[in-house]
């Protein structure tokens, strides 16, 4: 069985909605941080593309395109030792309190 | 970075919606933009990345856009020589016009005739040649078009307005390896045009292929 990011050729009668969303501050730092780190040799396309693809499936069909990207960056942080896991959610919180 | 401008209320203040389901939506992209920018804090702190390099990305990647294809595209139509290149070296062809492809993934151009029409895709996810043409439009990632572009292309061209009747339909799907640039037909009608006139006709949908560029204005 293929996995939920596998798409081509699942049944969708979906109309394909082409309105576009300019994309927010988070979403392109989102992309650069992957792209630095990439040029960093620190991941790969293919790492990024296996934590996105590892995300649970109704996770997966829920979350933004960038909310999956950043799910998965912060896996393959968190799984490289480059940053811990507590380390992230101590700093949102501090973010949280900072701005309300 | 200034993610907390997007969260639509004052800072400092403590009416931000959390109790309100309304809010849900706002509240969870910003939980995520705080995760981002706390990734980004840390990774600075650590030496790992320099906030610098990230700016520059973006700066990079927001230069790009359409007209960047447009201009290659052009250029192909109106110097033979330079569209057999483009056909068997595009990272080479790209080069000439200053556009370097960056990241590790291969291109390949494919041609649009009288007898076949190309439609690209990238059904795992969102491949696309980001380097040339900017950031892919957000239908391209759409579940939508993943699922459908390689069962019923037809149907999904009709829908961005496109007929091409008895013309064979080939669907690339795109790798994190091999990305596609659509070379379009160039218009009938165009024959007096000079190559920046023809850019202007080229647009971004005719370089995916749910296009195809646009008639000269008569």
């Amino acid at each position: 069985m293929s996995g939920v990011h596998d798409m081509g050729g699942r049944p969708n009668d979906d109309p394909i909605d082409q309105s576009q969303h300019i994309l927010s501050d988070w979403e392109r730092h989102t992309h650069a941080m992957v792209g630095v780190l990439r040029e960093k040799r620190l991941i790969t396309t293919d790492e990024l593309r296996r934590g996105i693809e590892s995300i649970a499936p109704q996770e997966y069909e829920r979350l933004s395109y960038y909310e999956r990207w950043s799910a998965s960056l912060e896996t393959l942080l968190v799984e490289k030792g480059l940053v811990t896991q507590e380390e992230i959610d101590a700093r949102a919180e501090v973010l949280r309190e900072k701005w309300g | 970075m200034s993610t907390h401008t997007h969260q639509g209320h004052d800072h400092g203040h403590d009416h931000d919606g959390h109790e309100h389901e309304g809010m849900l939506e706002d509240v969870e992209l910003s939980e995520r933009a705080r995760r981002v920018l706390a990734m980004e804090e840390l990774l600075a702190e650590k030496g790992v990345v320099d906030r610098t390099e990230v700016q520059r990305l973006i700066d990079f990647q927001e230069a790009r856009s359409p007209v960047d294809g447009a201009r290659v595209v052009a250029r192909a139509w109106t110097d033979p020589d330079y569209k057999g290149r483009l056909l068997s070296d595009p990272e080479g062809a790209l080069l000439e016009l200053g556009y370097p492809l960056v990241g590790s993934a291969k291109l390949a151009v494919l041609e649009n005739t009288d007898a076949v029409h190309h439609l690209v895709v990238c059904t795992l996810c969102s491949c696309y040649p980001t380097s040339l043409l900017g950031l892919p439009p957000d239908w391209y990632k759409s579940f939508a078009y993943r699922s459908r572009a390689v069962v019923d292309p037809r149907g999904v061209m009709r829908e961005f307005g496109l007929d091409v009747g008895d013309t064979e339909v080939r669907v690339v799907d795109s790798t994190a390896d091999l990305r596609y640039l659509v070379l379009p037909q160039r218009p009938a009608g165009t024959e007096g045009m000079t190559e920046e006139e023809l850019v202007a006709l080229v647009t971004r949908d005719s370089m995916i292929g749910v296009g195809v560029a646009l008639a000269p204005v008569a």
